[in-house]
């Protein structure tokens, strides 16, 4: 069994998440300044950032199984900080869809969100992202009360519509978004009992 | 109708900076003559094609392209996309369903020999084989526009000659309405082909169509080459269709199979999912993909990211004057 990790190593994690999450985006559009991603750098940063958020995203469910299995409470520390770079990622791909794909075309982009079912899901999984993000800081927090567990468990419905918004996004090749539906449906069977209590 | 092929066709813009390059370059050709020319353009593409390919651990020597001979475009004042993007952007599924797959997947594809049976509804089938396919009919350069249904676009200067000069030479038969397409066949060669997860979950092999005014329209190409060269592997070596009217995956790579056809043939994406992909596939602004819109377009030429190159996409891709009569009192809703 391990000991209780102490306030120092996760310290030490959180400095790890930060540079594992903010290097690879940093050096993303480094690439793309000097022209270095490709003949079609647009499609390569909105999928990059986009499997980038659904990888982070998911990371931040495996926390509190994990903390669970390894009896380590102090990990739950680390879904604030994963969960923020989740959001940061889906800015970023979003922003690339308007700046890059789109081109500032307002209209289009608004139309987009309405019209496709695949952006129209996207959508509401990064408002719910948004939402997580505003009240994730400690004072808002308290002063949620026990409100803060009842929006937060909109995680889930956020990890549902983005997987439905991969699935929606392909062409052909489904074999990746299956997967990724896969995990998340592990990642919410491992949560099941907290379901059941919520139906009772 | 009238051939028109350099007409209306080519948009005018204004920068010219690829083009530059190119012509540059061809006149390169001229100067230092076939062959000497021939190794240097090879060793650009093997060179690019390289830099590429940082992820594939295998070190793949790069497929040998070779100058071809052909009559050039008198008017291309459109930008061209420049060579190492229209090589390494690539949808063929048979190398993987990556666009930068086919590049790192297909530089050992075999090409020669090759052979492309012409048979069906025709008085006179024959086959072509590798070296006939560059000297049976005379090679001319065509300046396209390239419209994927992905909304992305480039300017690709191809070499090849008209579809009509096939179907002419094999003599339709009064039944044949229809001209059906195959592409390869060899799984041991295509890792699309051998998994259904690499290849995107496809029936291979890969089948096209036209109807037979569409294939006999002058603008229809069989490509054998772009940028003064034989195709490399990933833009369908060493012969393929090019329908610039219609969205790229109308434009089948690596032919082996024409056939006149008396009903219309089975059509690989129409199979997949017949409410996102017709079998005409004509480009149309008005009528959207479901999932996404068709409006506009980003055309890739050598802007970077941050290029403003997003433009409105044109009824028929700008050929519509060369073209729309093929469909005259058709609901283009409808057969879309
Ligand atoms: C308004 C919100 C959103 C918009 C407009 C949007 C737009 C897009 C677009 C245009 C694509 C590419 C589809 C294509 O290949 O043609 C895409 C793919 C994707 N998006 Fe989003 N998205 C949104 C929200 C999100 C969020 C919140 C996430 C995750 C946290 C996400 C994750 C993904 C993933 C994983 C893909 C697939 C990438 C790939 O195929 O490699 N998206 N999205």
């Amino acid at each position: 069994m391990l000991s209780a990790l102490n306030g120092r190593s996760i310290t030490l994690i959180k400095l790890c998440i930060h540079l594992s999450c903010f290097i690879p985006l940093f050096y993303l559009y480094w690439r793309a300044y000097y022209d270095e991603l490709g003949a079609d750098p647009v499609e390569y940063v909105i999928h990059y950032t986009g499997i980038g958020a659904l990888n982070i995203f998911l990371l931040s469910l495996v926390v509190s199984p994990l903390a669970k299995f390894l009896k380590q409470g102090k990990l739950i520390q680390l879904r604030r900080v994963i969960g923020l770079y989740a959001f940061t990622y889906s800015v970023f791909h979003v922003l690339n869809f308007l700046f890059f794909e789109v081109q500032f075309d307002f209209l289009l982009f608004i139309s987009e969100i309405f019209e496709r079912p695949y952006i129209t899901v996207g959508m509401i999984g990064l408002f719910i992202l948004t939402l997580l993000a505003l009240t994730s800081f400690s004072r808002i927090k308290r002063s949620m009360g026990s409100r803060w567990q009842t929006l937060h468990n909109f995680t889930y419905i956020a990890g549902i519509a983005i997987v439905i918004h991969f699935y929606w996004s392909v062409k052909s090749e489904l074999v990746e978004p299956v997967i990724y539906i896969v995990i998340l449906v592990l990642l919410l069977v491992l949560r099941k009992d907290r379901f059941k209590r919520w139906f009772k | 109708m009238l051939l028109k092929v350099k007409a209306k066709s080519q948009i005018s813009e204004n920068e010219i900076t690829d083009e530059h390059v190119y012509l540059e370059r061809r006149s390169l050709i001229k100067k230092m003559g076939f062959l000497g020319a021939g190794s240097l353009l090879a060793s650009t593409t093997s060179a690019q094609a390289r830099g590429l390919d940082f992820f594939s651990s295998k070190e793949e020597q790069a497929f040998v392209t070779s100058p071809i001979k052909f009559k050039a475009s008198s008017s291309d004042s459109q930008v061209l996309t420049p060579e190492n993007k229209v090589i390494s952007h690539n949808n063929f599924y048979e190398f993987g369903t990556k666009k930068s797959d086919p590049v790192n997947n297909a530089q050992s594809f075999k090409v020669n020999p090759w052979q492309l049976k012409v048979s069906g509804e025709v008085n006179k089938p024959f086959t072509l084989d590798y070296d006939d396919l560059f000297s049976r009919y005379a090679i001319e350069e065509r300046i396209y526009r390239l419209r994927c249904v992905e909304a992305w676009s480039m300017v690709i200067p191809w070499l090849g000659f008209s579809l009509s000069n096939i179907i002419k030479q094999a003599d339709p038969t009064s039944k044949a309405k229809y001209v059906a397409f195959e592409t390869l066949h060899d799984p041991e060669q295509m890792p699309g082909q051998r998994s259904r997860r690499v290849g995107g979950g496809i029936d291979y092999p890969y089948v096209e169509g036209l109807r037979l005014d569409e294939a006999m329209n002058p603008l229809t190409l069989m490509s054998v080459g772009l940028y003064g060269k034989t195709l490399p592997p990933q833009n369908g070596a060493p012969i393929r269709l090019v329908v610039p009217w219609k969205y790229g995956f109308k434009s089948i790579k690596s032919v082996v199979g024409i056939k006149l056809v008396e009903k219309m043939p089975p059509t690989t994406w129409n199979i997949l999912a017949p409410r996102e992909y017709g079998f005409y596939a004509n480009v149309n602004p008005d009528v959207d993909h479901p999932r996404w819109s068709q409006a506009s377009e980003r055309r890739i030429t050598s802007g970077g990211l941050f290029a403003r190159n997003r433009i409105e996409t044109l009824p028929f891709n700008g050929y519509g004057e060369e073209v729309s009569s093929l469909y005259k009192n058709m609901n283009l809703r409808k057969y879309y």
